[in-house]
């Protein structure tokens, strides 16, 4: 167990490395961010200053191993347009993020868990249908849509809930701010999940050791909750980890549409204004988030499923 | 080896056919009335048509493909250009609404019927052609991870860990802003950031083929690496690539519309369902709900479509696959 996570964590360090690789490099195509700072007044030999200045003139790898000789001390670099290091602006802008991610996990695993294992138990039931059609229906419908459709409807029509923004003060304002965009950007997870663990769920309900634990007698729920979803749910759990990493994604989208106030929404204007090191850092800060999130669900296997050896 | 795909696709179908509960219900019929009615009709349709979900997203595609490819029959409007005089005008049912303009025009007195149709041209080409690139590296890299093993793959599977540790999105970000705008680039990023599912799948099935007999017979007498894995690995992985491929249709034009609604897919005045969405956005308080209600639930209903399409390929060809 222990040379396992010892494995894994370097093979995760791998994982952080590559991607600040992949980005630095995707960025560094973009060109350097210098002609876009400095006013069209600047002559030439301002501009060869500044990037001097600011070490856009070196060879890119030269600018990769300081960028990663910095990192490894926390240092993210500077945003460009604002000045702050990346890593107090992502630090500040990150509660955000995760409060919305987090909001929408709870709220799919809230209701997929139930609705998933009610349609298994009940299965080609009136209640299996609905809500398989509506979870299929939930799949198929855009991020950004269903925000629309929502401030349309509760903030448009019936104005009881706030349309962007994360709310100040009270903790009614902010719950209020956040109920819209959790929704949004949990449905579709919600969706899948529904999906996933009804299939899951059904498939162990076949399996022998169900009939033996029938057979002895047991009731239909002890059978379900103690034999059946713990087995049913090590698919479930993979998806899980990768769920909240997509969460993470999608609260681009989410809180774009809200302007909420998170690490999304700072990176895609970090791109339109070519702020080079704010990118890189911020997503090398999702990406490490996100490869912990894996660590830790590769981890959790072994207490869910006994028959996973850490070799 | 034409004989063990067929044995796998047998062996899927009656899988999916006990677990849609389906399959009984026409077994039944069957000796019930002597012969089906439908016993005409190739398995794989005979399958379809049992299915109502699927038969029900058949038609939705079908409809898209035909809003695709006639849109210009179907509208002589031009879905660039408006009057702006005509703009914000409401659906052909609503007072003030035309017939001239059935849902109505958005900002820019562009008629919305007209370029929900065009967007369908653009949604399903970018879908399509994605998918294949996506597909092509991914299936090649996964072939030859999969069949070499060793160093090439530790090597390509890092790749693939590396690309899904960056939430999608942020990572067609990022390729996007050093593209620029244009239908080519969008084809171009999602294509490149969609293979890793591939490329993992058709790996860890070349990993069981290729200790298989026939493949071990096919190296004894002297086939050629590559002819092993085009000739002999690849066709039995066809059906996972193909249920694959159909979801990725789905998700590739969820990814395009959402790329197109941050404004960094194609440029604005190109009909896309995700630019409309966008620009619909700030008519939401005001109340022209057309803007944005069409285009969406044209993206919807497309990929609503080819999901429960894909779900039914599942169950038909590779159930296996049903937890992706």
């Amino acid at each position: 167990m222990g040379r396992y996570v010892i494995r894994r964590l370097l093979q995760s360090i791998l994982v952080v490395v590559g991607v600040t690789f992949l980005v630095f490099i995707i960025l560094y195509q973009t060109g350097d961010p210098v002609q876009l700072l400095v006013g069209p007044d600047a002559t030439k030999d301002d501009i060869a200053q500044i990037r001097h200045e600011m070490g856009f003139d070196r060879p890119w790898y030269v600018q990769y191993a300081d960028f990663m000789s910095g990192a490894v001390h926390g240092d993210f670099g500077t945003s460009l347009r604002q000045d702050q290091p990346v890593w107090d602006l992502v630090v500040e802008r990150l509660p955000a993020t995760l409060e919305l991610a987090i909001a929408a996990f709870v709220l799919s695993l809230v209701i997929s868990l139930p609705v998933g294992i009610i349609s298994a138990t009940r299965r080609n039931s009136i209640w299996d249908n609905l809500s398989m059609g509506g979870a299929l229906f939930g799949q198929s419908l855009p991020v950004f849509f269903l925000g629309i459709i929502l401030i349309y409807i509760f903030a448009g029509q019936l104005k009881i809930l706030p349309s962007f923004g994360r709310g100040s003060g009270g903790i009614q304002s902010q719950f209020s701010h956040l109920v819209l965009p959790a929704i949004t950007l949990g449905t579709f997870s919600l969706a899948r999940n529904a999906r996933l663990i009804r299939s899951s769920l059904l498939e162990v309900l076949g399996l022998e050791f169900v009939k033996t634990a029938r057979a002895k007698g047991l009731t239909e729920n002890t059978v379900v909750w103690r034999h059946a979803l713990k087995n049913a749910l090590i698919p479930v759990v993979t998806i899980f980890g990768l769920e909240f990493g997509n969460l993470l994604g999608g609260a681009v989208i989410t809180e774009t549409v809200f302007a909420w106030p998170g690490v999304g929404r700072m990176v895609i204007l970090a791109i339109q204004q070519r702020d080079f090191p704010l990118v890189v850092g911020t997503v090398t800060v999702v990406a490490i988030i996100f490869v912990i999130l894996n660590l830790l669900v590769d981890l959790l296997y072994g207490l869910l499923d006994p028959r996973v050896r850490y070799s | 080896m034409a004989e063990q795909k067929g044995a796998a696709i047998e062996r899927g179908d009656g899988d999916a056919a006990v677990d849609q509960g389906h399959g009984y219900q026409s077994r039944h019929e069957l000796t019930e009335f002597g012969k089906s009615p439908r016993s005409g009709l190739p398995a794989i349709l005979r399958s379809l048509l049992r299915n109502r979900m699927a038969t029900i997203g058949v038609v939705i595609l079908v409809l898209v493909v035909i809003a695709a490819l006639g849109a210009s029959v179907i509208s002589s409007q031009d879905p660039r250009r408006g009057r702006i005089l005509d703009s914000k005008l409401p659906p052909a049912w609503s007072s003030g609404g035309s017939t001239e303009h059935l849902l109505g025009t958005d900002a820019l007195g562009r008629d919305i019927f007209t370029r929900v149709l065009y967007g369908a041209r653009i949604s399903l080409t970018v879908g399509i052609v994605a998918v294949l690139i996506a597909g092509a590296i991914g299936v090649t890299l996964g072939l030859i991870s999969g069949y070499y093993g060793g160093f090439i793959d530790d090597v390509i599977m890092r790749i693939a860990d590396i690309q899904l540790a960056v939430p999608f999105i942020l990572f067609a970000i990022a390729i996007l802003a050093v593209l620029g705008q244009g239908l080519d680039k969008i084809i171009i990023t999602l294509g490149i950031t969609g293979w890793v599912t591939y490329g993992r799948v058709v790996r860890g099935q070349v990993l069981a083929w290729k200790r298989t007999e026939f493949v071990e017979a096919a190296r004894c007498i002297g086939a050629r690496d590559g002819a092993i894995m085009l000739k002999h690995i690849l066709p039995n992985v066809y059906a996972s690539i193909i249920v694959l491929a159909s979801f990725a249709v789905a998700s590739t034009i969820l990814a395009e519309a959402s790329l197109s609604f941050l404004g960094l897919g194609v440029p604005p005045d190109v009909p896309t369902w995700g630019g409309m969405v966008a620009a619909g956005r700030d008519y939401i308080i005001s109340g022209q709900y057309w803007m944005y209600t069409f285009p969406g639930i044209a993206i919807m209903l497309a990929v609503f479509g080819i999901n429960v399409v894909g779900d039914w390929l599942r169950d038909y060809l590779d159930p296996r696959l049903k937890n992706l």
